[in-house]
């Protein structure tokens, strides 16, 4: 490994004034940086460590009800916060599946998103329910959708002088459940061949009044599913619904053709777990009442 | 400028040590300290060899620079066992047999310690679950489990 320089800001000012740095790196979890640094797929002259930076750690509630995450909480806290879990739980089972364990408890949501994999498995989770990334760099602060974030496999907008601060996950309207599944060979430490995110929140007669179908594995960035979303609008959720949302959801995937799976196989499993993803948020919504 | 003094405790013991920012934990813990119970497998945190725990959690000591650690608790294999007492996961894993080469054991024996601190009495999912991120490629992981489960329920069937 070359030599580098190494800080660790305590304040975003700090960090923004280490970042104006050529080639600098921030170091968060590390589990991608640390691997990257030792096969000498990256180089940097300084490593930031942004764990002592209170604006990013730490899970918050703020007074419109939406719940900050901070760019460099760790999956295991994510998974384990009552807030998360209660009012988020398809992102809080999202990061419970990233690597192992002992990967869960170093990576970050802030590293598992500006990562920018296609098969990020936090990120559909994002999606769905339209979370915002707060970003701050030389030009001041912004903030975007997640969804708008990516530009291609493990590219951001993010420009050179931003970092992604945290995460601001809007209140959810009260009948609103989602949630996220992935195929992969091995149950654990593998990266999904395909994953599907969904979100749906109902009216008080049980019309289907938003929905987020969010897409991982299947384009050069995660994916949005709209027509997919379009066909679930102004409808009741039933099996033959779900049914057609997920041939929609597959035709709204641009996979390729790898090692993990061929592009027909990845759109057939987008359509399947569509439909099981819309099912399992019905379900919890409606309990026994719909089957 | 690449060297820095680390401030953390190891296994009890508290520990000053001149590391170089390059330094994994791995390296600081196997060639500073001697700690060699401690095992590189992979380098890249697939195979969970180098599991150590670091404040309460489960790390693999690879994918975390030893400038991280400063001010932190860490504990190794080598300070699971209380002196001439062994950790009952230890006891386990001789009694059922879940352990072959050995190499990936002090990593399973860590996320198995991290497991039951955090949940005592977890069924054979959460074990599984548990010791996802450690590679065995002996066992089969069926003894392992049955030992784990044994610490888990101690009067459940054999």
């Amino acid at each position: 490994m070359e030599l580098f320089n190494f800080q660790t800001p305590s304040s975003v000012a700090e960090l923004l004034i280490a970042k104006a740095n050529t080639n600098a790196w921030l170091l968060a979890g590390g589990t991608d940086l640390i691997p990257q640094l030792k096969e000498g797929r990256r180089k940097a002259d300084l490593v930031i460590d942004i764990k002592k930076i209170p604006a990013m750690n730490g899970i918050s509630e703020l007074e419109d009800g939406t719940l900050r995450i901070g760019a460099a909480v760790s999956a295991t806290a994510i998974a384990q916060n009552v807030d998360a879990i209660r009012s988020y739980a398809a992102l809080a089972s999202s990061v419970a599946l990233i690597g192992s364990r002992q990967v869960q408890n170093r990576a970050t949501l802030g590293g598992n998103v500006c990562n920018a994999a296609p098969s990020a498995d936090a990120i559909p989770a994002l999606i769905c329910y339209d979370a915002m990334a707060e970003i701050e760099g030389a030009e001041g602060k912004r903030e975007i959708l997640v969804e708008d974030l990516f530009t291609g496999p493990g590219r951001t907008q993010l420009n050179p002088t931003e970092v992604l601060i945290s995460f601001l996950l809007p209140l959810q309207s009260e009948r609103t459940a989602a949630a996220y599944q992935r195929f992969t060979p091995r149950r654990e430490m593998d990266i999904a061949v395909a994953g599907v995110g969904s979100r749906i929140s109902l009216d008080a007669d049980g019309k289907i009044i938003a929905a987020r179908v969010a897409l991982a594995s299947v384009g050069p960035t995660p994916l949005r599913a709209a027509s997919a979303e379009c066909v679930l609008m102004d409808e009741s959720p039933s099996s033959q619904l779900f049914e057609e949302a997920g041939v929609a959801a597959a035709q709204d995937a641009s996979p390729i053709s790898d090692t993990r799976g061929s592009a027909e196989y990845r759109r057939h499993l987008v359509s399947v777990l569509c439909k099981r993803t819309l099912a399992s948020a019905t379900n919890e919504l409606l309990q026994d009442t719909w089957t | 400028m690449s060297k820095e003094i680390l401030e953390c405790s190891v296994n009890g013991e508290q520990q000053s040590c001149l590391i170089d920012r390059r330094d994994t934990l791995l390296e600081l813990l196997r060639t500073r300290l001697q700690l060699t119970g401690t095992k590189e497998g992979c380098g890249n945190g697939n195979c969970g060899s180098c599991t150590v725990i670091v404040d309460s959690q489960t790390v693999c000591s690879c994918l975390m620079f030893a400038v991280e650690a400063q001010d932190c608790e860490i504990t190794t294999i080598e300070g699971v066992a209380s002196v001439g007492e062994l950790h009952r996961v230890q006891e386990a894993l001789i009694k059922h047999g879940g352990t072959q080469c050995g190499f990936c054991t002090p990593g399973v024996v860590m996320s198995a310690v991290g497991l039951f601190a955090e949940n005592p009495s977890p069924n054979e999912s959460d074990i599984r679950l548990a010791i996802a991120g450690n590679i065995c490629r002996c066992t089969g992981y069926e003894k392992i489990v049955k030992a784990l489960m044994d610490v888990a329920d101690p009067k459940g069937a054999d």
